[in-house]
């Protein structure tokens, strides 16, 4: 579903991705872990298309099309979905009438109809329940005042009704209570299916006790220095990163 | 008088032959005259004038050889229903370049309403005691131009306690054959306790030549009455307006005044006062301006706070796009016997055109010592952060930018009364974005 090739990019002339090579399969889940700046929020924003990064070098091939080509817009529309680190808040853009906006885009793109209102408040109604999210804050201005938990909630809220093939969750975990986490994760596993590949990227193991990936990789300096299943994960949490790290500069130094 | 004010084709008429005019011959002749006198002593405003630094009026009247003209016109319904607002149900009211058409307009009739031409209501009790006695139209160039030479206009008293069950949509149509300068003249009084709400739009059939409207409306809301009054300008091309806004209030009663300028009027100078007469009122002044091309938008507005315990909140926001340019100035005056005066006002603006540019003013002169006033300004830009997290959610640029223009304007659409109305204003904004 998703091939990534030898991926350079930068932001302001900074090197942040250094040859990422990665491949996630259709149906799969696959965390990325790494410590703080190693590039995993980074390589979130460039498969996301935000223009502040350049691509310097490499390839992104998404369900046989070019990845890298396309506007933000038309990567959502083909089915890629990036839960944010940090939900933006806009006043004044009801979360309802947003919701309508977004998925009647997909839609249009995919050569449907929009969604007759009725049609579109019975999904909403279903997804809401999926990923336990709060009638009231569907009303309210996008994330304007939301908790943090909420808008993590929105977030996956916003996965259900858009129903991509790759979902890219940035940090997810972050800053969520043992609850919310739990309401996140639930909601995440109950969306899982065979069609659906997950990129879950997190700074804790902890998450990975609720959403269990098939692989995880961990990312330093750029690049994809190791690869493993679950296991890894729990060894990093035992053992923290430096033992990779130095493991990373030896073999540079060679 | 400058060599460039002589080069405006009905300003030399004007200086040379006073009597020669084309006023109406109707019962304000000693009103019209001493209008006229004053006007040509005090000339047209410059760049040096105070309250014209940003606007320079003469180069827009050099524009087109105008005419004065107060010469009633007709329209057809097709013309007057590309006003329609979806929804709305109003008593709409015609009128083409001022002078009401009648066939056109359901006028709300019962006790205590008086609603028709300001020609045919010299006779009524609310215009021989307000006409022209707001401060604002007495003693301003163009207001006085038009007391001079006003063509007609729409008229309404409301007695006590009287209320229109429905909002009235004044239509007003601007047609001629000729490059017209037009002045058309309003009063509308609502007695203590009356209460109305006024929907204004204008339409702009198309043609060659190109209408210039110099109007004033007067209005008065007395005690514990309560006026909606909603300007929507959405103009044309063939169009350039200056609009004169004087209000008047007198105690516990509330104003409530929305101004929405759009697309494509190349110039729009909207003048706004109020004069507080009354304690406890409350005045609302709201305004939008949405700008593309080469627009010129300037509003001026003028709050007077006479008396104590008066709450005025003024609120205006602009969106800049292409070349537009626009001017805010917000004056607030409380003199020293208005203690307790709540006066509040802001000004926000999204640039979203290279060389889109704003001028704003706020101007507070606050001689009383017990007073809680604040203004404040801003200009900005799109949030990127804002707009990338709209298009990972598969909305398209263009769309996603009228969201957040939406959003950003909510703040003021949303105290849109009528909801017909505040739809609509939406949808222009959305549709106007997504061109």
């Amino acid at each position: 579903m998703l091939t990534i090739k030898n991926l350079h990019a930068e932001v302001e002339g900074k090197k942040i991705l250094k040859g990422i090579n990665l491949e996630i399969p259709k149906g799969e889940i696959h965390a990325i872990m790494g410590p703080n700046g190693s590039g995993k929020s980074s390589l979130a924003s460039v498969l996301a298309g935000r223009d502040n990064y350049t691509v310097t070098e490499g390839e992104v091939w998404f369900n046989g099309k070019n990845l890298l080509e396309m506007s933000p817009e038309d990567r959502a529309r083909e089915g890629v979905f990036l839960a944010f680190q940090y939900p933006v808040e806009i006043p004044g853009v009801s979360n309802i009438n947003f919701l309508k906006t977004a998925v009647n885009e997909v839609r249009t793109y995919k050569g449907l109809p929009p969604l007759e209102a009725k049609e579109f408040l019975k999904l909403t109604k279903e997804k809401q329940q999926l990923v336990d999210f709060n009638t009231n804050l569907m009303n309210r201005s996008l994330n304007e005042g939301f908790s943090g938990g909420e808008k993590k909630r929105n977030e996956i809220f916003q996965l259900a009704m858009l129903n991509p093939s790759l979902a890219i969750l940035d940090e997810t975990d972050s800053g969520l209570d043992i609850d919310a986490l739990r309401i996140v994760s639930n909601g995440v596993n109950k969306l899982r299916d065979a069609e659906k590949s997950f990129v879950v990227i997190t700074h804790y193991q902890r998450l990975l006790e609720y959403i269990v990936p098939d692989f995880v990789h961990v990312l330093y300096n750029g690049r994809i220095i190791k690869t493993g299943t679950k296991e890894l994960a729990l060894e990093l949490e035992e053992k923290g990163y430096d033992w990779l790290k130095e493991a990373e500069h030896q073999k540079e130094s060679v | 008088m400058t060599s460039d004010t002589i080069m405006i084709p009905f300003y030399q008429a004007l200086t040379e032959d006073v009597n020669a005019l084309a006023a109406p011959q109707d019962s304000l002749q000693e009103l019209r005259r001493s209008a006229l006198q004053r006007f040509s002593a005090t000339g047209l405003p410059t760049l040096k004038t105070e309250a014209w630094r940003f606007t320079n009026i003469q180069r827009f009247l050099k524009e087109y050889p105008y005419e004065l003209t107060s010469t009633p016109a007709t329209t057809t319904a097709a013309v007057a229903n590309e006003a329609s607002i979806p929804g709305l149900d109003a008593y709409r009211i015609v009128l083409v370049n001022g002078h009401l058409q009648a066939d056109l307009s359901s006028i709300p009739e019962g006790k205590g309403i008086r609603i028709g031409a300001m020609s045919a209501s010299t006779d009524a009790p609310g215009f021989a005691k307000w006409f022209n006695q707001h401060a604002q139209v007495n003693g301003e160039p163009l207001a006085d131009l038009n007391t001079a030479l006003f063509g007609d206009g729409l008229f309404i008293e409301l007695q006590a306690n009287v209320s229109i069950d429905k909002p009235i949509h004044l239509v007003h149509v601007y047609t001629s054959d000729r490059h017209a300068f037009i002045q058309p003249r309003h009063l509308w009084v609502l007695q203590r306790g009356a209460a109305a709400t006024v929907i204004e739009s204008t339409v702009h059939p198309k043609q060659e030549a190109v209408a210039f409207s110099n109007s004033v409306t007067e209005v008065v809301v007395a005690d514990n009455a309560e006026l909606w009054h909603y300007n929507v300008q959405q103009g044309a091309e063939n169009f350039r307006q200056v609009n004169t806004t004087a209000a008047q209030q007198e105690r516990d009663s509330r104003y409530h005044h929305f101004n929405i300028t759009l697309p494509n009027t190349p110039f729009t100078r909207n003048n706004l006062s109020v004069v507080l007469h009354g304690s406890n009122t409350e005045t609302n002044l709201k305004g939008i301006y949405l700008a593309t091309g080469n627009q010129h938008v300037d509003n001026y507005t003028f709050m007077n706070h006479l008396v104590p315990n008066c709450n005025s909140n003024e609120h205006y926001k602009g969106v800049l796009l292409d070349n537009a340019n626009a001017v805010f100035t917000g004056r607030i005056h409380v003199h020293q016997e208005a203690q307790k005066t709540n006066a509040f006002q802001q000004n926000n603006n999204i640039l979203i055109g290279d060389k889109a540019t704003i001028n704003s003013q706020p101007q507070l002169e606050i001689y009383a010592d017990d007073v809680k006033c604040s203004h404040g300004f801003t200009a900005g830009q799109f949030s990127d952060d804002a707009l990338f997290y709209l298009r990972a959610r598969a909305i398209g640029e263009e769309a996603a930018k009228a969201l957040l223009v939406n959003a950003f304007t909510h703040d003021v659409t949303d105290e849109i009364a009528v909801p017909a109305l505040q739809d609509y204003i939406q949808g222009q904004i959305e549709a106007i974005m997504n061109n």
